[in-house]
């Protein structure tokens, strides 16, 4: 029963990386209705702009809010510079385009920091909680998930400016009808994701160590998160993210074995696309003829 | 085809023969990839071009069909053509299949799922259940087919030639089937799936059978491509390879026979062009090319080549009209 | 009669020094040049090990600046592969069949490696010091052109299986290894060193995946089910993964750490100095970062090296002075060889080392091989963690 409950928690904690990712995920996914595959590198590359910060001996809080504003330029830019030109063509070529970025971030990340695992420092305490299951920042890091969840809520449900964001993603046409600045609505949301990924980012390092590929082997599973839990629901996303951790590691332990669970991962995403796309909280689309 | 599209193909034929003659064994050994690739890329171009569903994962059907070659030569002694069928078999069941859940799927979730597949094949191959069949992590070894009935031409030039028949016959039957019935019914439903259904296509069908055959054809790559490799490993087929295929089509041109070509010959040739280019970021050189490629050709090197070929046309036209 | 003698006495006497000055020559090797081909994974997921390719090329350029070897310049010519066996294949042809290199050095990785094995020796030119520690490679009669260099990792398991044998005979064991060849090496190096009690000693064996997040899940398993020895093949960032974890569970088992992962500051410190003491490994060369070679004369003339040739080089990265000990190997074989620059001398130099030293290498190892020994080095010594350093401990063992 011990190790049953220590696998729950270790799964929980490997979750809650999941869920960040996810986070991220499913902000694009509200605001563009596209699924940005380069999510974990920009994460990654804005991870690693922290570190430099760090390095050069910025404290730790600062260079935090300066990464999250970095980030969320980042984002920005990329929407505006690099995703705006093929905003009309076919869903592939954007995917491309992602795909290319994903392989640029990382490439060019590899070449200005190499390839050696770096540390990145954490804000919380050193000893663990939870007795020896899960150590503080592991249980931080999914404290600030759940806390950068609620300020999205709030920021989505009571903001003119969230409002503003939701309508321009849901219904462009009508929205510009009312005056918003669709496309600049767009660089917004890209920014938030960006920023959330962000943060994402510096919550995983401490825990899976910094390189260009550490984000690599997470976004399977944020994907699986995130449709799991319904991708246009950020609470969804989070939820995803813990169920995907905890299945992961429990099935890997006890039931198929840990060489299979990049296919758990696999058995859900397909799963539940089959059986209910719109994943467990996720909104119903009917396509009328 | 018109006459002049006739010749144009008999002169490209004429020029694919002559190759190996003309360049290195190591050239023709990058060809002989080439148009493995191609036809990899015409099964990718055949699902995804010509009937609009995407797939991130068709590097699991490029690893099925080459690990099938691969077990079949090494444990069971089979010739390495008797193999080509035989991968072409497996992985036109195992695209149906997969095809058939893949049907309430549509354009990212689709995507979705395909990634999912082809990023945990390798771990699959792995699995140590499996290891007997396929080696496990050590790979398969297999030897390179000699030219047979003594030919005076060494085992490279025998495999190109044998590739680009394969191909060849390949290509045929994709142009054959894109031109009927079932062709028309895949490009219907890309455009207009509720209209196509009310005219009466079986849309479930034809769309399971597009996946079919397109595993089909990338399968039959694979095999193809573990022969010319002769070695197969799980390394060999990570979701590196799945992102390729798809660059490949778009560079080279979706729904378009000729654009699995011109794809080929970009991902053989052009990472080894980014390679001297940046020693340091390989990678992104890879994937500036791509950028360019999207927001300046997005029709691929086909459709530029087809706009090409329209507007000297026009000119010709024209300077006859005017005299 | 006497006459007839005296001249072809003169005559052989003239003849040999022009036969002795007499130059052989295969493809990539000429009186200036001697060309050198590589393939290393400068990306994709094994990228972090390109750091070697890039050392050893920084290697070439010091010695070219000294005058080169013999007189002779070198041309290093190294291609990415990123780790994909096809690739590999592509490349190896295009350095032997266009290029046209006098040999392979340092090809790294063993998929890689085995892709090119056959048609290396086919080919008969030289697969040289590859990068990997399979076992594989040591085959003179099968495969005359391929040539490893670090001790293999069968050896290795086997030396730990040793230890726990002889240290601590009711020990149970749980083992986590990277789903590889090289995790499935050691593994079988150990369990074969086990012998009989393999089956009884090993309580439980765990696996991960290199696109795995973290080990985390694993190390609970292992920790679950009642081992006291934890035998640890991993990765550098795996490693730190598993030693910090194994600690924070409370899990204080006896810790053997393979030698891929014992860079003090690539794995040690980020994983935390104080949760790595008591850990064991083995090592046959000096960790730059460990303050008892702190004066030492070869590890301060490396790090003068990576200063002055590599300066974006990682100092902390024990690859990069891995990489500069087999290039010096190298470059020691190609100076023996003189100005007889043939492949098949090439490796007939290469199989006549004799107690050569490179000066990273730990005191009292050093490189032998002979016709029938393909494997150059083949000892290396216990070491454990102390907290601040790696205490060697034991004799040498292995020849």
């Amino acid at each position: 029963m011990d190790a049953f409950l220590h696998q729950v928690l270790a799964g929980l904690a490997t979750g809650g990386i999941y869920a960040s990712l996810a986070l991220a995920l499913v902000m694009i996914y509200q605001a563009t209705h596209l699924v940005n595959f380069a999510q974990g590198e920009m994460a990654m590359f804005a991870t690693y702009f922290a570190w430099s910060l760090i390095n050069a001996g910025v404290p730790y809080w600062p260079a935090f809010l300066l990464t999250v504003v970095f980030a969320f330029v980042l984002g920005v830019v990329i929407e505006r510079v690099i995703i705006r030109p093929v905003e009309n063509s076919p869903v592939l070529a954007v995917v491309v385009v992602f795909i290319a970025l994903l392989v640029i971030l990382n490439s060019v990340a590899g070449w200005i920091y190499s390839y050696t695992i770096k540390s990145f420092p954490s804000p919380f305490p050193a000893e663990p909680i939870f007795g020896k299951y899960m150590s503080a920042h592991e249980g931080g890091a999914i404290g600030v998930t759940l806390v950068v969840l609620l300020l999205l809520y709030a920021f989505f449900r009571f903001t003119p400016l969230g409002l503003a964001l939701r309508a321009a993603a849901q219904n462009p046409e009508s929205a510009r009808l009312v005056g918003i600045r669709v496309g600049w609505m767009l660089a917004l949301g890209w920014g938030l994701a960006a920023a959330v990924g962000g943060v994402a980012g510096m919550m995983v390092a401490p825990i899976v160590y910094l390189d260009p590929n550490m984000m690599g082997g997470v976004l399977l599973y944020a994907f699986a998160a995130a449709l799991v839990g319904g991708i246009d629901n950020p609470a969804g996303a989070v939820f995803g993210g813990f169920l995907v951790g905890v299945l992961e590691n429990v099935l890997g332990a006890f039931v198929i074995g840990n060489e299979l669970k990049l296919a758990v991962a696999l058995v859900l995403i397909i799963g539940v696309l089959v059986v209910k796309p719109s994943g467990f909280f996720g909104k119903v689309f009917v396509t009328r003829v | 085809m018109s006459r002049r599209q006739l010749t144009m193909l008999a002169i490209v034929l004429l020029a694919a023969c002559a190759l190996p003659f003309l360049v290195s064994d190591y050239r023709t050994f990058q060809f002989t990839l080439a148009l493995v690739y191609a036809i990899a890329l015409l099964g990718l171009n055949l699902l995804t071009g010509y009937n609009g569903q995407i797939s991130l994962g068709h590097g699991a059907f490029y690893a099925i069909g080459a690990y099938c070659a691969a077990i079949l030569m090494d444990q069971y002694g089979l010739p390495y053509w008797a193999t080509l069928p035989i991968a072409a078999v497996v992985c036109l069941v195992a695209g149906f299949l997969f095809g058939l859940p893949a049907l309430r799927l549509e354009g990212l979730y689709l995507a979705l799922a395909t990634f999912a597949l082809g990023v945990s094949l390798p771990a699959l191959l792995k699995y140590h259940h499996l290891e007997k069949w396929t080696g496990g992590v050590q790979g398969i070894v297999i030897n390179k087919p000699e030219a047979p009935f003594g030919l005076p031409i060494n085992a490279d030039q025998w495999l190109y030639f044998f590739t680009l028949a394969v191909a060849v016959l390949m290509f045929v039957l994709a142009w054959n089937l894109l031109r009927g019935r079932i062709g028309r019914a895949m490009v219907a439903i890309r455009d207009q799936h509720i209209a196509a259904e009310a005219m009466g296509v079986n849309t479930a069908m034809v769309k399971s059978l597009a996946f079919g055959v397109s595993a089909m054809y990338t399968g039959v790559a694979g095999a193809l491509g573990a022969i010319a490799i002769q070695y197969v490993a799980p390394d060999s087929f990570n979701f590196f390879l799945s992102i390729v295929f798809l660059v490949g089509i778009v560079v080279g041109g979706l729904a378009s026979i000729s654009g699995a070509i011109y794809g080929a010959l970009f991902i053989q040739f052009v990472p080894n062009i980014a390679d001297e280019i940046s020693r340091a970021a390989p990678w992104a050189i890879f994937g500036i090319f791509l950028l360019g490629f999207v927001y300046l050709m997005p029709m691929g090197v086909a459709g530029a080549v087809r706009m090409a070929v329209a507007r000297l046309s026009r000119m010709a036209q024209n300077r006859q009209h005017s005299t | 009669m006497k006459l007839i003698a005296i001249a072809a006495l003169l005559a052989a006497a003239l003849a040999s020094p022009a036969a002795l000055a007499q130059k052989k020559y295969d493809p990539g090797a000429t009186d200036k040049i001697i060309k050198i081909g590589n393939t290393n994974p400068y990306s994709g997921p094994a990228s972090a090990y390109g750091t070697i390719g890039k050392t050893i090329g920084a290697y070439w350029k010091m010695v070219n600046e000294k005058g080169g070897i013999n007189g002779r310049m070198v041309d290093w010519v190294s291609y990415d592969d990123g780790y994909s066996p096809p690739k590999t294949v592509e490349m190896a042809r295009k350095l032997v069949e266009q290029d046209r290199v006098l040999l392979l050095f340092q090809t790294l990785g063993t998929p890689p490696n085995t892709a090119i094995h056959k048609y290396m020796n086919s080919k008969k030119v030289p697969q040289s010091f590859v990068a990997t520690g399979a076992t594989k490679w040591n085959d003179a009669r099968n495969f005359p052109w391929t040539m490893g260099w670090q001790p293999n990792y069968q050896t290795e398991g086997r030396i730990y299986a040793e230890h726990i044998l002889k240290n601590n005979p009711k020990a149970k064991i749980g083992v986590l290894y990277q789903n590889d060849d090289y995790g499935k090496d050691y593994l079988k190096g150990f369990k074969d060193g086990l012998g009989d009690k393999a089956a009884s000693m090993i309580v439980k064996e765990v696996s991960y995946e290199v696109t795995d997040p973290t080990v985390d899940s694993q190390i609970v398993q292992l920790q679950a089910s009642g081992a006291d020895t934890f035998f640890n093949i991993t990765t550098p960032k795996f490693a730190a993964q598993a030693i910090r974890k194994a600690h924070d569970t409370g899990w204080k088992p006896m810790h053997y750490l393979n030698n891929v992962s014992t860079s003090i500051a690539g794995v040690l410190k980020p994983a935390g100095l104080e949760k790595s003491v008591g850990v064991i490994s083995t090592q046959y060369y000096k960790d730059p970062n460990d303050d008892q070679w702190k004066n030492d004369p070869a590890v301060l003339e490396w790090k003068a090296f990576m200063k002055k040739y590599y300066p974006e080089g990682n100092v902390a990265d024990n690859a990069n002075i891995y990489a500069y000990a087999v290039a010096q190997t190298m470059h020691q074989v190609l100076k023996q060889a003189g100005d007889n620059l043939t492949r098949a001398n090439v490796m007939k130099q290469a199989a006549s080392l004799q107690g050569y030293r490179p000066e990273g290498l730990l005191p009292g190892i050093r490189i032998n091989t002979g016709a029938n020994d393909y494997a150059p080095i083949e000892s290396e010594q216990l070491i454990r963690f102390d907290g601040q350093q790696w205490e060697r401990f034991g004799p040498i063992i292995g020849k």
